[in-house]
């Protein structure tokens, strides 16, 4: 399997190869079918629309508090002797991380699953500094064995298959070859219990953080989040600012639509809530806990009221999962940490619309995504307004506004809008088309790479009706009779 | 500390002004209203979904199913508690047994890679549980710390059937969670699992490979209701 890297910039060449590739197809096909139909099946017993109005209430309540529940989670982490510390960017969050690993002369750290951590390349920062940063998830072991990222927020090696997993597994560890999962999460199992008991530091996501407790909750199946977050000296969670809530009850809904909406599941093996370090008289658990809380572009989107919504995702994985361009695609195409329809309204805000300017685009609008969010995220909309964004036509308050417009495009729309809105030009602008139809190229690139070149009518609709109009009332009486 | 006064500035001054905060009913996640039968019947199918195995006991004679238990998974040394009536009688009923019984009242840096390596099985007990998705809650404590139940390959968990409710928000609501949170809150609902493999399941992936959930009965001598 030779390395690949993928970047937002190349999404229409990486698109072109993935649907070239048929192992890629069928992975994610079979992937996401199995998902999709879990995830109606275990919502069949429940007021779904209901269970989703409360979730997006949950979370627009977090955001319009924002800034007083992160306070008061700062000072109830730290009442529960747990250190809060905030992040402008990803790598302050990296140099801040790496301060806490040199504090206690860290060599080796072990990771839970955490996104925020692939967005601001925390491993490869950690590994310049001489640390070690392994992947303890089974999918992002994986993944990292086989030196790429991962393709789905919540399946990272989705995109491989047994045998390619077999592989991996044979040429990085040197496990026997075999198609039996049973035998190879067995190995995988055995590699990594040495590792969390060598490790000097444990890093970890948050799935919710809540503000009146001072408490990190992380949801997980495989108890490596667990592991994390217990066995190593030192723990330290890392979460973007927008992941906090204001109540414990809060909880509760957010935890059922997202394992339902993630995987289909009732619930997950493990909900580990966490609200302080190991306390005098304990006999396990971490001595230091650190919450790092990153910015890294969250309070911008937060400015707009229309693209506050995208600060809603409870990272479930839904959209992508029911997206039919990334099912096609695969989850590397995209080039981005957040693949799928919410990697394309976030991206655009953590790298700027320059790097991301494809990724708008990257969607039929069949509104899916929309109709499954557990927290009723507009996502369809908020695609468009990238598109306007992209373009100069929206409100300039994204990094990278009217990276696509060009002059051309520009006047031409503005004269197509000044044809619509004057009946006169419109019909003697179609009247010529159908007369000149001859004219017309039959490659109009990149258009036509798809699709055949549209035709203009010999007479357009409206001549046509016209015509119609003319000859009922020539033979008016005729027509009444028939009617 | 610039960091956190600049997040929050730009968070108060908003460009598009304040915003408004709506109100929540979580009518849809309480009142279910289900009896103590159907309730069990929820626990018991839901956690068995996921491989928990549901052994059922009187309060009189629970120890008996233990040590069947332990019989039966080939057990040879077992973690658990002192002071909690569950570890304690565990203890007592146990004492002629083959078992060897591991002490867990010690600093785990004393102890990790025996835990990791010799001990077969961890006994927990529960402070209830959650029949709407068939989850245990356990507040670890000294007695029984947060790593017995994750790292032996069986965890076993004693649970009193009365003590069995609707939702994980009515947990939350009726013991009062939010006025006081222990160092580590888990829902556990069955043995630890991954489907990273092709979405094949497997079970037993970082933590326990097999969880038994002894549920004891208060006020009843038979050995099962089942039976």
């Amino acid at each position: 399997m030779s390395v690949q890297t993928f970047t937002p910039r190349e999404f229409h060449r990486q698109a072109h190869d993935a649907l070239g590739n048929p192992q890629i197809r069928a992975n994610f096909r079979k992937a996401m079918d199995g998902l999709m139909t879990k995830r109606r099946d275990v919502f069949s017993d429940w007021d779904l629309e209901t269970l989703r109005e409360l979730g997006a209430n949950i979370r627009l309540r977090a955001l319009a508090k924002l800034p007083d529940l992160l306070e008061q989670l700062e000072a109830n982490c730290e009442a529960n002797g747990i250190r809060v510390h905030w992040a402008e960017d990803g790598d302050e969050a990296c140099r801040i991380i790496r301060g806490i690993c040199d504090s206690h002369g860290a060599r080796s750290v072990i990771k839970g699953k955490s996104m925020v951590s692939e967005e601001m390349h925390l491993n490869a920062h950690l590994e310049e500094a001489g640390i070690e940063a392994l992947e303890s998830d089974l999918g992002e072991y994986l993944v990292q064995l086989n030196e790429q990222t991962p393709s789905h927020i919540i399946m990272p090696a989705i995109h491989l298959n047994t045998d390619e997993i077999s592989e991996i597994l044979h040429d990085k560890t040197g496990t026997e070859r075999s198609r039996d999962v049973d035998y190879m999460t067995a190995a995988a199992r055995a590699q990594l219990r040495e590792r969390f008991m060598a490790a000097d530091v444990g890093v970890s996501g948050v799935n919710f953080a809540v503000a009146e407790t001072g408490t990190l909750c992380l949801v997980e199946n495989e108890g490596n989040g667990r592991m994390t977050t217990t066995v190593p000296p030192v723990h330290i969670a890392v979460t973007g600012i927008e992941k906090v809530v204001e109540h414990l009850r809060d909880v509760p809904p957010l935890y059922a639509l997202l394992t339902r909406s993630a995987t289909g599941q009732h619930v997950t093996t493990y909900f580990n809530m966490i609200s302080s370090p190991r306390k005098e008289g304990e006999h396990d658990g971490p001595k230091e806990v650190h919450l790092v809380l990153v910015d890294s572009g969250r309070s911008r989107i937060y400015q707009d009221d229309e693209l506050l919504d995208t600060l809603r995702c409870i990272r479930c994985g839904a959209c992508m999962n029911h997206c039919p361009v990334y099912t096609r695609v695969g989850g590397h195409t995209y080039g981005t940490t957040y693949p799928g329809p919410i990697g394309s309204i976030l991206s655009p805000h953590l790298m700027g619309l320059e790097e991301t300017k494809d990724l708008p685009t990257a969607s039929s609008l069949c509104g899916a995504c929309g109709e499954v969010c557990p927290v009723k995220i507009p996502i369809p909309d908020l695609l468009v307004r990238l598109r306007r964004e992209s373009v100069g036509e929206g409100r300039g308050n994204v990094a990278g506004a009217g990276v696509k417009r060009t002059r051309k495009e520009a006047a031409a729309w503005k004269g197509f809008e000044w044809m619509a809105t004057h009946p006169g030009v419109w019909r003697s602008g179609t009247a010529l088309a159908g007369k000149l139809q001859a004219l017309m190229p039959a490659k109009l690139a990149p258009w036509t790479d798809y699709r055949t070149a549209p035709k203009p009518a010999r007479a357009s609709l409206h001549a046509l009706v016209k015509q119609h109009r003319r000859r009922q009332q020539t033979d008016g009486s005729e027509g009444e009779n028939r009617s | 500390m610039s960091a956190r006064n600049n997040i929050l500035q730009r968070l108060r001054e908003r460009l598009d002004g304040p915003l408004s905060a709506p109100e929540s009913d979580f009518a849809v996640v309480t009142n279910r209203g289900w009896g103590p039968e159907e309730r069990l019947a929820r626990f018991e199918r839901l956690i068995g979904s996921v491989h928990g195995e549901v052994v059922h006991a009187s309060r009189e004679s629970w120890t008996t199913a233990l040590a069947e238990v332990l019989a039966d998974k080939g057990v040879r040394r077992l973690a658990l508690g002192k002071e909690h009536p569950v570890a304690a009688e565990a203890r007592r009923a146990l004492a002629d047994a083959e078992v060897e019984l591991v002490d867990v009242d010690r600093e785990i840096e004393t102890w990790q890679q025996e835990q990791f390596e010799t001990v077969d099985a961890g006994l927990t007990s529960t402070l209830g549980a959650i029949a709407e998705t068939g989850s245990l809650w356990l507040w670890p404590t000294p007695d029984e710390p947060r790593l017995i139940s994750l790292v032996p390959s069986l965890h076993i968990a004693v649970l009193d059937a009365e003590t069995l409710e609707d939702t994980f928000f009515d947990v939350v609501e009726k013991h009062g969670w939010a006025k006081g949170m222990p160092t580590n809150a888990l829902l556990i609902s069955g043995p630890s699992k991954t489907a990273d493999i092709e979405q094949t399941l497997a079970y037993g992936v970082h933590g326990p490979r097999e969880l038994v959930v002894l549920v004891r009965h208060a006020g009843t001598t038979q050995e099962s209701p089942d039976a």
